[in-house]
């Protein structure tokens, strides 16, 4: 989805208006900008603190399809995969992955251009036993699914 | 020097699905080593995967992506034998990138 | 390409011997292990592997080209899949880590001590260049049958040697390796102890070192895990390279002898 607003349309002269538009649509589709590192987010310590700095509470939503392992062997390796059900979240731009119990629960951030599949996966470190979020963010909107994962402590071999 | 990333890029039904395992310590900054002395953060905060030069995903990321962080995305309007990058860079201003082409 | 051909077929059998394998096993960390796929980060490790053994050094400067792991000197492909086995330059049954060892003092001019001062990884490093070699070399063997030799007097005698270590009690315990490897469907926590004394349960272990292990970061050794395994017992330091590791680990591959390998694996 081209970006066109930032033009700034205020008291133009309706032809100036038309000329920039018609050279905007004859310029070569425009490169997707992606919005800038959520450094404020990667910095919280806590889970409200995490979803105050994206933006808000996002409301539970099962457009999210949310795989992480019940238990995982080790917690310095977790699998983590997110679909989203376009037929129930259309357009969505981002996929935040958040540890609940980690020192600092944002783990991940991934920004997709329309023609990218909302889709990530990836392996993060979970300190201890707690819930995972995959939230979602479609149109300033945000929205979450939770798992839990159980993180084993080792015994001896394996 | 043999490269840091691994990546593999395959045609599945309406899109390319891209896999890539990179290799990187992802250390948070928090652990010991044998001394006692700190091991200072050392992790990748920033991912691109580019298509035919095109970014189809970016990604930012937190010293809680595991250590040899693997990556997993889709995007369509991949064709055969293009070619599909990774590149990343981490907080101490280190970089790596790697390619491959679509299979 | 052959080497292809080979590598393809020995994919579809370790999954269907995998499959048979891990049905008797908790599935616990079924979904965890499937979520991880083959994605397993020893690729890079393996890379380094290959690259130190064509690489010269020591006071030589030689590359490792010529070592003899048992196939010949230079030959890797399917050299780990046979070992430990006799060698007479030495006189005597070597297991991978020994056998590099040697090669290292004699093609490189590096001292015993030079090449055993560090044998293995320590806490928070990266890996040593003894651990990139095995990972290498035991890839260049995946998906070969393990097929330790057991034609010669010493191989045979270095079996039995294993097997009584295997069950000998010491230590401030009373352990042995069959305390905690002799029987099915035992636990430690959520590991599973696998039955050692048995073809599946030795093919399960031997075939999977050496492996990524998550928890550190690095590739691992066979040898490295049977040394961890006498720390935990509270036993004196298995020694890398030593009779009693290369006896051990005969053990093991010859009660897994058959099933293929498939290492480096990947494990918690």
């Amino acid at each position: 989805m081209g970006n066109l607003d930032p033009l700034g349309l205020t008291r133009r002269s309706f032809v100036a208006v038309s000329s920039a538009l018609f050279v905007v649509a004859a310029l070569p589709q425009k490169i997707w900008a992606a919005a800038l590192r959520p450094e404020t987010a990667f910095q919280a310590t806590t889970l409200e603190a995490t979803f105050e700095a994206l933006g808000g509470a996002p409301t539970v939503s099962d457009g999210i399809v949310f795989s992480t392992p019940d238990i995982a062997e080790n917690g310095a390796v977790v699998p983590v995969r997110i679909e989203i059900d376009t037929s129930v979240l259309s357009d969505v731009s981002k996929i935040y992955v958040i540890v609940e119990k980690n020192p600092n629960p944002l783990a991940a951030v991934f920004q997709v251009p329309p023609n990218t599949q909302p889709y990530a996966e990836t392996r993060v470190k979970v300190a201890q036993t707690g819930n995972l979020y995959a939230v979602a963010e479609a149109n300033g909107q945000l929205y979450m699914m939770q798992r839990e994962t159980k993180v084993t402590l080792g015994g001896c071999g394996g | 020097m043999a490269s840091r990333i691994r990546i593999r890029a395959q045609l599945k039904d309406d899109y390319c699905e891209v896999k890539a395992l990179m290799r990187h310590p992802m250390e948070t900054g928090m652990r010991k080593d044998q001394s006692g002395a700190a091991i200072p953060a050392n992790f990748i905060e920033d991912v691109q995967v580019l298509h035919n030069d095109v970014v189809v995903v970016q990604a930012y990321w937190g010293a809680a992506v595991s250590a040899n962080p693997f990556l997993g995305v889709r995007f369509k309007g991949g064709a055969q034998g293009d070619i599909v990058k990774v590149v990343w860079r981490d907080n101490q201003g280190d970089s790596g990138s790697g390619e491959t082409t679509i299979r | 390409m052959h080497k292809g051909f080979i590598r393809g077929i020995s994919v579809v059998l370790i999954g269907l011997w995998s499959a048979m394998l891990f049905s008797e096993t908790d599935g616990v960390f079924d979904e965890y292990r499937a979520m991880l796929g083959d994605d397993n980060p020893a690729i890079f490790v393996i890379f380094d592997g290959e690259e130190i053994w064509f690489t010269p050094a020591g006071p030589k400067s030689a590359s490792l080209e010529q070592c003899d792991l048992g196939l010949g000197p230079g030959v890797v492909e399917g050299a780990y899949a046979q070992l430990p086995r006799y060698f007479a330059d030495v006189d005597r049954v070597q297991d991978v880590e020994a056998r590099l060892e040697h090669c290292m003092t004699q093609l490189q001019g590096l001292t015993p001590a030079e090449v055993h001062g560090k044998p293995y990884s320590l806490r928070g490093d990266l890996g040593t260049e003894l651990e990139a070699l095995v990972a290498w070399i035991a890839d260049q063997s995946s998906g070969l049958a393990i097929a330790p030799m057991q034609a010669h007097a010493k191989e045979r005698a270095t079996y039995e040697l294993g097997e009584r270590l295997f069950y000998y009690r010491a230590g401030p315990h009373d352990f042995s390796c069959a305390t905690c490897h002799e029987q099915a469907g035992r636990r430690i926590r959520l590991q599973t102890l696998p039955n050692l004394t048995t073809h599946q349960g030795a093919a399960e272990a031997y075939s999977s070192w050496p492996a990524y292990r998550i928890s550190q970061g690095i590739v691992r050794t066979m040898g490295w895990r049977m040394r961890d395994c006498m720390r935990q017992q509270r036993m004196p330091e298995l020694i890398m390279g030593s009779e009693a590791t290369v006896a051990l680990q005969t053990y093991l591959a010859v009660n897994g002898a058959g099933a293929p390998m498939a290492a480096p694996g990947l494990k918690r």
